[in-house]
This record gives C-alpha cells, structure tokens and sequence, in this order.
C-alpha cells in the first residue's frame, strides 16, 4: 500500500523546517531530502510548515449529504438533585455554535423523575429537551445511557453532539461514538464553527501542543468538553422547552454491571473543587506541619476550595478527590494559589486552564513559575498567613 | 483465564521540555517508555493470571516497529505472548480506527476473559480507545479502576467516579481501564527477566494478518482529523513580587482585591 504521506521530492529543498516542526521526531533530511519514518503519526504538523507545499498526506474523500443532520444537542449530566454546571457551561457554547449554523439547541436529559430539570435547561438555552426517564436510569450504568442515546442520534440526525468531559461523560461518549460508528474529539478546550464545520481543539502530550481537529465528513460531529473552560450563560428567567418524551425500552436484563457499593470522598454539601471560582493549592511542602490548615484559611477567605499536588494524597494529608493532574482532576478556576508544587508537568496539566496563577515557592527556579501571573520566592508558611491577614483586614474584620 | 492487555508506546511527556525562545517542543534526548497507565494493566494482569492459577496473557501494541520495545517490557512483566501491530496502513488512526484495529487483532487472537488497557494515554490523553474497544467487542466496560479482584467468573472492581468511588461488578468477559493508584511504583524488570523475555513468543501483523479493509483503517478509515498542531499561547513571564511578607501580602490583596475576590 502506498505511504498516505508522500514528499515531492522536486519541490523540497532540504530547508528543515519539518524537522523542527515534527512533534514525533519522525522526519530527518537525508541528502538534502526530508525523509519520513514509521514514527509518523499523521499530524500534518510538517506540512503546515513547509514553504514550498512538499508535503502531501492523502486523505478520504467521500461525498454524502451532510445537511440531513440538524442541531447542537447537549448530554446534561445530572447530579445530586440538580443539573450539573458543566451541563450549563456546555448550554452557553452549544448557544453560541447554533446561532452560528441557524440551529437549535437541544438538551438530552436522562434519569429517573428528571424532567423538572427541563425548564432550567431551557433557561440555560435548550430550545428543546429529549426526556428519557426510566427508574433503571436513576443510576448511570453505560449499557443503558448508550443504548438510550445512540437510538436518540440515529432517529433524530443531530449535526453536533456535545458531552461534559467528566469521568462519566468520558466513559459514555465513546461507548456512545462507537455504537453509532462515529468519530469523537476528548476533552475539548475551544469549539467554534469553521466552513460549517466544528473545529474543535485540545491540548495533546501533557498540554505541551494544541491540536485543531474536523470531523469532515460524518455527523454527527461528538465532542467531549472540559468543565470549567467554558463560561455559564446567563440564564434567561422564564425560559421554556419543547419536551420530546423519549420511549425508554431497557430491563434489568440488560443490566451487565452491577453496583455493589458507593463511597462518596467529596465534602457532603461542601463544594466540588472542579466547581470552585478560587483553588488553593498545596503541594510537598503544604505537607509539613500545620501547612493545609493555613492554605484551608486563605481559601476561606476567598471563598475557595483548598486542592493539592499528588504528593499530598500520597502522603495522606488529602484525598484523592482533589488531586489536581493527570491522575485527579482538571480544574480551571478564575484564581489558583499554588504553594510548595514544582511544577510536574503531571500537576501543571490539571491546572492550566486557570485565569489567574499565584505562585508561592521557596525555589526562584521552580518550573511553576512559568505557569503563573505572579510568583513569589518565599516561604508559604510566613506568605500565606500574611495574605490571610491583610485579607480579612480590608474586609474590616 | 485468557487476558489481553493492550500497551502503547509514548514519549516520556515528563520529559518533555518548551524552548522558552520559540515556544517549541524540544524532543531531543525524549526516551519512549510504555504508557505509565498500561504498565500497571500489565503487572495487574499478571496478578489476576496467578490468582486465577494460570493462564495466558496476550499484550497487543499497535505502533511502529520500535514499539516492540514496549512488549519486550510486557513480557518482561511476566505477559507471555506479545502482538505488535505494525504497517504503515495503521498509521494517522483516530481513536476510532485504533479501536478498531485492536479489536481485529484481539478477535483473531482467541476469545479472552479480561481485556485490560490504560485509561489513557499520556501523549493524546483521550480516555476513549478502552470504551470504544469495549463496544467493538460487544462486552462490558468498567473504566477508571484502580484496584480489582476476581470472584469465580466474576470481577470486582473498584471505579473511581466524580463523586468518590464505586465497587461494581460484571461478569467475564469485560474490559478494565486502569488509573495508577497512588502508591503504585511501576516495577523495573530486572536484565535476566528481559533476556528470558526476549525468548517468548513475539509476532509482528499487520493488515492482511488481522483480516483488515485497508479502507477502513489508518487515516483512511478515521473519522476525525488533524488539521494543525501548535504551540498553545505562551503566558507572560510572572510578575514577581518582592518585599517582606508584609509588603508581599499587601501587593497580592491589591491585586485579588482588584480582580473581585473578596
Ligand atoms: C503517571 C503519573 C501520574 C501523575 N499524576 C499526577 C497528578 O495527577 N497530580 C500531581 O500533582 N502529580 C502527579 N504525578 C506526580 C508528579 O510527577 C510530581 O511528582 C508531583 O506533582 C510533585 O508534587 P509537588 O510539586 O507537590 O512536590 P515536589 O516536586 O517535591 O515540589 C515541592 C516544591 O515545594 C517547594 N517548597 C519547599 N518548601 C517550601 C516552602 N516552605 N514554601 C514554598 N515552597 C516550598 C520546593 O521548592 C518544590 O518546588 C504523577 C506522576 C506520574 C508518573
């Protein structure tokens, strides 16, 4: 079979640029050539760069009809008692794209007894709200909520369909993708519409690159979106949907994975750190002594959440539920205080997303500065009980 | 018990380091090591194998031919039988294509009990290849499990969820995605292990091999596509703050003040 890559040997001239511009390190010059090896991923990193249009890659044509499919629908995720704000944060960027393709924006509920979600989904933006309400759905189970909604998108044809990328919408998305054969971006930090299409971009190896990416041909077009990048739409009192009552065929034959036990770690009626406007952060050094408590009264203070680096859960001074990284959790708050971290890559992915960084180091080379606003040598135990204070000064107390 | 495991060969992102002039990657000297994630399906898979009381586990990589340096290590692990799917036609695959050419790959290589992947990979970070392959074999999933046990013809396994965690259970077969709990500390095989390692059983296929549609794999067969790659927008250098705590407190509160924190 032909490489899908190829290189017009005629038009390069040797000039490098690919080489520099390949993320994998997979093309050299050789004899004044670029040459490309089994490394190559396909990215098309090299062709952007080339200056004289070198370098091919072959991709599928195919012709269908993409205007049967219609809408921007949104899985929203229900929790403890209310829709989630992820589910609104995805509402608003579902408003934006709809508006821009002159389509409408629909929720897809499901659960048991959720259907008095709908209005607040309407006021959020949905126009129309698909409610699949079955007393087995009370729970998630993945065989369920994909066979429900892969039936949903195969009868109705939506253009786009956008799921949270929580540890829930990360493991029904592509059950979902898979079932109906389609293509499904993770964890999106930027959707918008270009030529008709959804270009969607996520950040690859460890936040290191971004990456645009269409899905040409197929629809629906599926994305997984992180929480907390978006921002919540202000919602427009009085608001109604459209409710479509969706048929729920499922027994507890199709049940294939059973429940035996649930242990919530996350602060009963405390706030969910994913969801917090203000983090504190504390890692190795937060560890000694008193170090969490004195994190735990600035984020009083501000109204925040106290987070931590990996090394604190290992260590036993926090649970993993808020563990910010590759392993835990992404958070992307207005403010993140981060005290005594270093800067792993593994915690600073988790937290790259925040507006506004502090940084507390002892260190004047830590790499966490590089992630940070404002950075601070000094030592978090006299720092931060000086801000906590001057803090509460101004609020007059 | 039959267990297939599935690895992937990544750059060591922790490794990975952005010239501060250009913005960047600098992969020079980057070493490729086994997804961290897979490597504890691996050891996990082993563990399962003897406390099922034998048994074959299958670990399957799809890459280029230097993967199978990521099976060597699987092997080493104590896997005893390695697949490395390898032909150019397999390149540029989205999750989609990679899920369906593993599952080929695992259909053609017997029926299994346990099919065990990483919850991600730390290059693309997707989370998707573990439930998409799932689908395609047409089992259960459970995802994001960090500690599991067996009970007859079933798993227990413990998944972690936005709230907590879950205890749930499924009946053989099924396929676990695996996080590294925090205490895990990958195990490094020693030079006998991989010399021995080196003797097991290690077959290269490719598309003919896995009765694969040329059509429908690779970045043929793959529903989404790369249009760029870039640098994400660079933050400006920190402001540093100076002064005694004191001052330092007061500048800060200025700022947090500034912006509406309290
Ligand atoms: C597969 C994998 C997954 C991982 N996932 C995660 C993850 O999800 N999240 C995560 O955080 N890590 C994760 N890690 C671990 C990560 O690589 C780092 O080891 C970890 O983030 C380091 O934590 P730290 O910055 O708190 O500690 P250290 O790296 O030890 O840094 C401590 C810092 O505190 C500074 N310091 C010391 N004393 C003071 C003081 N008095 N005041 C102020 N500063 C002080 C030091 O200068 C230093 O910079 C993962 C690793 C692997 C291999």
């Amino acid at each position: 079979m032909a490489d899908p890559i190829q290189v017009d040997l005629e038009k390069c001239t040797g000039c490098g640029l690919c080489v520099k511009a390949c993320p994998f390190d997979a093309v050299t010059v050789v004899d004044k050539k670029a040459a490309i090896d089994e490394r190559c991923v396909l990215c098309s990193a090299c062709v952007q760069a080339c200056p004289t249009e070198a370098i091919r890659i072959e991709r599928r044509e195919v012709k269908v009809d993409l205007s049967a499919y219609r809408d921007v629908w949104v899985f929203a995720e229900v929790g403890e008692g209310c829709a989630k704000g992820v589910s609104f944060e995805l509402l608003g960027k579902a408003s934006e794209l709809a508006k821009e393709l002159k389509q409408q924006v629909c929720a897809v509920l499901l659960g048991h007894e959720v259907r008095r979600y709908a209005d607040i989904l309407a006021e959020n933006g949905a126009g129309r709200v698909f409610v699949a309400e079955h007393e087995l759905l009370a729970r998630y189970n993945t065989d369920l909520y994909s066979t429900v909604i892969s039936g949903l998108i195969m009868k109705h044809r939506p253009n786009i369909v956008l799921f949270p990328a929580t540890k829930l919408g990360r493991d029904l998305a592509p059950r979902v993708a898979a079932t109906v054969g389609l293509g499904l971006t993770a964890d999106c930090t930027g959707l918008s519409i270009h030529d008709g299409m959804l270009l969607q971009t996520r950040p690859a190896f460890g936040g290191n690159i971004m990456a645009d990416i269409l899905c040409p041909h197929t629809r629906p077009q599926m994305a997984t979106v992180r929480p907390n990048v978006m921002p919540k739409p202000v919602p427009r009192r009085g608001m109604k949907a459209g409710i479509v009552d969706v048929p729920v065929k499922i027994d507890q034959k199709s049940i294939r994975v059973h429940v035996k036990e649930q242990v919530k770690t996350c602060a009963v009626g405390g706030k969910k750190i994913e969801e917090s406007d203000v983090v504190v952060a504390g890692g190795r050094a937060a560890c000694e002594g008193d170090g969490f408590e004195v994190l735990q009264k600035l984020a009083d203070e501000l109204n925040g959440v106290v987070g931590a680096s990996r090394v604190a859960i290992d260590m036993n001074r926090k649970p993993k539920s808020v563990q910010v990284g590759q392993s835990g959790i992404t958070v992307s708050p207005k403010l993140y205080v981060v005290c005594g971290v270093s800067g792993a890559i593994q915690h600073t992915v988790g937290m790259r997303g925040s507006k506004l960084v502090v940084a507390v180091n002892t260190d004047p080379g830590a790499t966490i500065f590089e992630f940070s606003q404002y950075g601070i040598v000094g030592d978090l135990f006299q720092v931060i009980p000086a801000l906590t204070a001057e803090i509460r000064k101004r609020k007059g107390r | 018990m039959r267990i297939a495991v599935c690895v992937k060969q990544v750059p060591d992102t922790t490794e990975v380091k952005v010239d501060p002039r250009t913005g960047t990657l600098i992969r020079e000297g980057v070493p490729s090591i086994i997804n961290p994630f897979d490597q504890y399906a691996v050891e996990e898979a082993v563990r399962l194998r003897d406390a099922a009381g034998g048994g074959e586990i299958v670990a399957i990589s799809m890459g280029p031919p230097q993967a199978r340096s990521v099976l060597i290590h699987s092997l080493a692990l104590g896997a005893d039988r390695g697949i490395l799917l390898s032909d150019r036609g397999f390149a540029g695959a989205d999750t989609w294509a990679t899920a369906l050419t593993l599952a080929l790959a695992i259909k053609k290589a017997g029926e299994f009990d346990l099919v065990l992947c990483g919850m991600q990979a730390i290059d693309g970070d997707t989370a998707q290849v573990g439930p998409e392959l799932a689908q395609l074999l047409g089992i259960p999933q459970i995802t994001c499990v960090d500690k599991v046990d067996l009970d007859g013809k079933k798993v227990v396994a413990r998944k972690l969820v936005d709230e907590g965690f879950e205890v749930l259970e499924a009946k053989m077969p099924v396929l676990l995605t695996f996080m590294t709990p925090s205490d895990f500390v990958p195990s490094n095989p020693p030079f006998s292990k991989i010399s021995k390692a080196q003797k097991k059983p290690l077959e290269t296929w490719g598309i003919k091999e896995v009765d694969g549609d040329p059509e429908k794999l690779g970045l043929k067969g793959s529903f989404t596509t790369v249009t760029k790659v870039y640098s994400p927008p660079r933050r400006e250098k920190a402001v540093m703050l100076e002064g005694s705590p004191e001052e330092i407190a007061r500048k800060l509160a200025d700022i947090l003040g500034k912006e509406g924190f309290f």
